[in-house]
């Protein structure tokens, strides 16, 4: 480094650096991609081909939409991609049936695993297995017992989705006085239900005009749904907005609704079937916005299996590993934008 | 747990005493009865912790229909079930087969042929399954805790593997319809009116056939009821499809009622069916129960569901409280029963 810069030097210098500044602005996250993995000279996955991976799936049963749409995504994802093949399971509610898959994948010494337990905890012991016979382990959505038994977590955000939920009806709701809100809660004895009502809760003490007057909890089927929902329509004649943490249950919801001759509040739901894209679309009836649980999730732990497979970080960070922990965020989709969603809403 | 009948025990109201003698026979009648009053006693209770409780939201017109509606699709499965249990049979599918009804009645190809073949299917789909339960237990000799436990698998893997866990949405307007305000008639919901016609079809069928009198006796004493002359095999058969039946015209009030199939539908349709004929004083080794009885013991149920949620209560104190209370229903009309 020279003593003194001359000031034409400088000049030139701080010119650099604004247009840098302007540039960086300008372009925003799509320039950033390309910079930093050519800065690091860091492997990135690509679409390109490369080492040849096998994954192996495991998943529980595909009892409904959500699920199914997981399975579906994973298969999609590994289908883009000539270089990885996809060895998936039968999915299983059963744990111990699950264990046996999973063992099983482990014998066959596919490269990478993507687990999505049907128990979280129950199935900790095989995922630290796998990781002691060198198969790194993709842990999706429910969580293992110990970060031991997972190279990488990713999964959705339940207390997120709750705390979007509730700035959203609350922004809708601002101003507004003596407001009244209802929660049409998910089964109550998973805690990811739990989860979801401490963060709608948690969002809705921003804005003291409004108070939660009723919750029931339903059990994410549209029967359930249609049952509660017509109780909670009875108990309550007059309130703004309510909360529904599941669009499956939310079929039957709206059912409810529809049959009480009901218009007189908003409704938000959860998760992002392909039904209550197309009613939010449609804009007809009460529903108008939905909280993301992305299926989509599964799309991208099969990406990541492929990146710890050839060795590769993903493109976009700087790092040269994949991360640890990935959680996804809750976007709310409401008649704005959700022709971008539609696509991955699940039936 | 109750002991299994012995042949000495009497078994309904309606049918001849096995000695001849009067006397106990007039004071069964009588405890029947009783029996009954307990349980108007029991729901008289609860509509008056209701309309304590909940005043505005319990007491109208809207909450009676919403309490009958929400009983109709339980209550017709529970009629069907009735009888199995008075014969001293089990079945364990039959939310399984309201699954397997709903979602077979609801595929795209089956929606096609509209109101009539969604009837059809769902009412077809549910004496199939009674129909194979029928001959698993009545000619191939299986106990019926076992046979209908076999059907429960499959049935709820047979829907999965039709709806491959998607919700079929009903596109047909004639079934969406009857579910809706405009189709009431004087006020009463078509599900409601459904319920009603089943359960005097059930009644008179039990109370005032030979169908009904064999039923009871097939439960109260097998045996006897073959040296009788009874084709007991063949009753069984058919009790089996009559629950079938029940099952698959459950399924369609359900597709009425959610405007859709999905094969989770029905879950634990059995627990409840068993529970209400009990709570109803159907006894869980045959040879005695009430229709009556066990629609008043859906009807306990379905007020209690109802007096929680416009109450708000949490999920974990419902399940306590309705725990107690399905346990303090039994042992009031067991109290008066036997004084």
């Amino acid at each position: 480094m020279p003593e003194f810069t001359s000031r034409r030097g400088l000049l030139f210098g701080a010119a650099a650096v604004s247009a840098g500044a302007v540039l960086t602005g300008c372009t925003s996250n799509e320039s950033k991609d390309d910079n930093s993995s050519e800065d690091n000279k860091q492997a990135v996955a690509d679409d390109k081909p490369g080492k040849e991976v096998t994954i192996g799936f495991a998943g529980p049963q595909a009892d409904h939409g959500w699920l199914n749409a997981i399975n579906d995504n994973a298969k999609e994802r590994a289908k883009k991609y000539k270089d990885v093949t996809l060895e998936a399971t039968e999915g299983s509610n059963d744990t111990a049936a699950q264990i046996g898959q999973v063992e099983t994948l482990i014998n066959k010494k596919v490269d990478v695993l993507v687990i999505l337990p049907a128990d979280g905890k129950a199935l900790t012991q095989v995922g630290l297995k796998a990781m002691k016979a060198g198969i790194p382990v993709v842990n999706l959505d429910r969580i293992f017992a110990s970060a031991q038994a997972y190279r990488c977590w990713i999964g959705g955000d339940n207390y997120g989705m709750g705390l979007n939920a509730g700035h959203y009806i609350g922004e809708k709701l601002k101003g507004k006085k003596g407001a009244k809100v209802v929660e049409l809660a998910g089964l109550d004895n998973l805690e990811l239900t739990k989860q979801r009502t401490k963060g709608f809760d948690d969002a809705l003490k921003n804005y003291p005009n409004i108070e939660k007057v009723a919750r029931q909890a339903a059990e994410f089927t549209v029967e359930s749904g249609q049952s509660k929902m017509s109780q909670l329509l009875q108990a309550q004649k007059n309130f703004d907005a309510l909360w529904n943490h599941d669009d499956d249950q939310g079929v039957g919801a709206l059912r409810a609704i529809k049959q009480a001759g009901r218009d007189d509040f908003m409704m938000v739901g959860g998760a992002g079937a392909l039904s209550a894209f197309q009613e939010i679309k449609q804009d007809r009836g009460v529903l108008k916005a939905t909280v993301l649980y992305p299926p989509t999730m599964a799309a991208s732990a099969i990406d990541l299996a492929r990146a710890l497979g050839q060795g590769k970080g993903i493109s976009g960070m700087a790092e040269f590993e994949i991360p640890a922990s990935l959680t996804l965020y809750s976007a709310v989709v409401d008649k704005e934008n959700v022709d971008q969603y539609m696509s991955t809403g699940f039936k | 747990m109750t002991q299994p009948a012995s042949p000495a025990r009497p078994v309904t109201e309606k049918s001849p005493p096995a000695d001849g003698d009067k006397s106990p026979w007039r004071s069964l009648a009588a405890r029947a009865d009783v029996r009954t009053l307990s349980l108007l006693g029991v729901l008289a209770a609860l509509v008056v912790i209701g309309g304590v409780t909940e005043p505005d939201a319990f007491l109208d017109t809207d909450n009676l229909q919403l309490i009958l509606t929400q009983a109709s699709v339980i209550g017709v499965v529970t009629v069907g079930m009735t009888f199995v249990i008075i014969s001293g049979g089990i079945d364990l599918s039959v939310g399984a087969i309201v699954a397997l009804a709903s979602v077979w009645a609801t595929t795209v190809a089956t929606q096609d042929y509209g109101f009539a073949g969604i009837l059809f299917t769902a009412v077809v789909v549910g004496l199939g399954c009674g129909l194979v339960n029928g001959l698993l237990i009545a000619y191939g000799g299986m106990v019926p805790f076992i046979a209908t436990l076999a059907m429960l698998a499959s049935g709820r893997g047979l829907a999965l593997e039709i709806t491959d866990g998607k919700t079929q949405m009903v596109t047909v307007d004639g079934v969406l319809k009857l579910g809706e305000r405009d189709s009431y008639i004087l006020g009463i919901p078509p599900l409601v009116m459904v319920f009603a016609a089943v359960t005097v079809v059930g009644w008179l069928l039990l109370n005032r056939t030979t169908f009904g009198r064999r039923s009871v006796a097939v439960g109260g004493n097998a045996e006897a009821a073959r040296l009788a002359g009874i084709d007991v095999r063949r009753q069984r058969l058919y009790l089996y499809l009559l629950s079938g039946l029940c099952c698959g015209i459950a399924a369609f009030l359900l597709i009425i009622l959610s405007g859709s199939g999905q094969n989770t539908n029905g879950n634990l349709y059995e627990l409840d069916a068993i529970a209400a004929a009990i709570i109803g004083g159907t006894l869980l080794s045959g040879g005695r129960g009430t229709i009556t009885g066990s629609v008043l013991g859906v009807l306990i149920f379905t007020t209690i569901t109802n007096i929680f949620a416009l109450n708000n209560l949490e999920t974990a104190v419902q399940q306590i409280a309705k725990g107690a209370i399905i346990v303090a229903a039994v042992l009031v009309q067991r109290r008066t029963a036997t004084t």
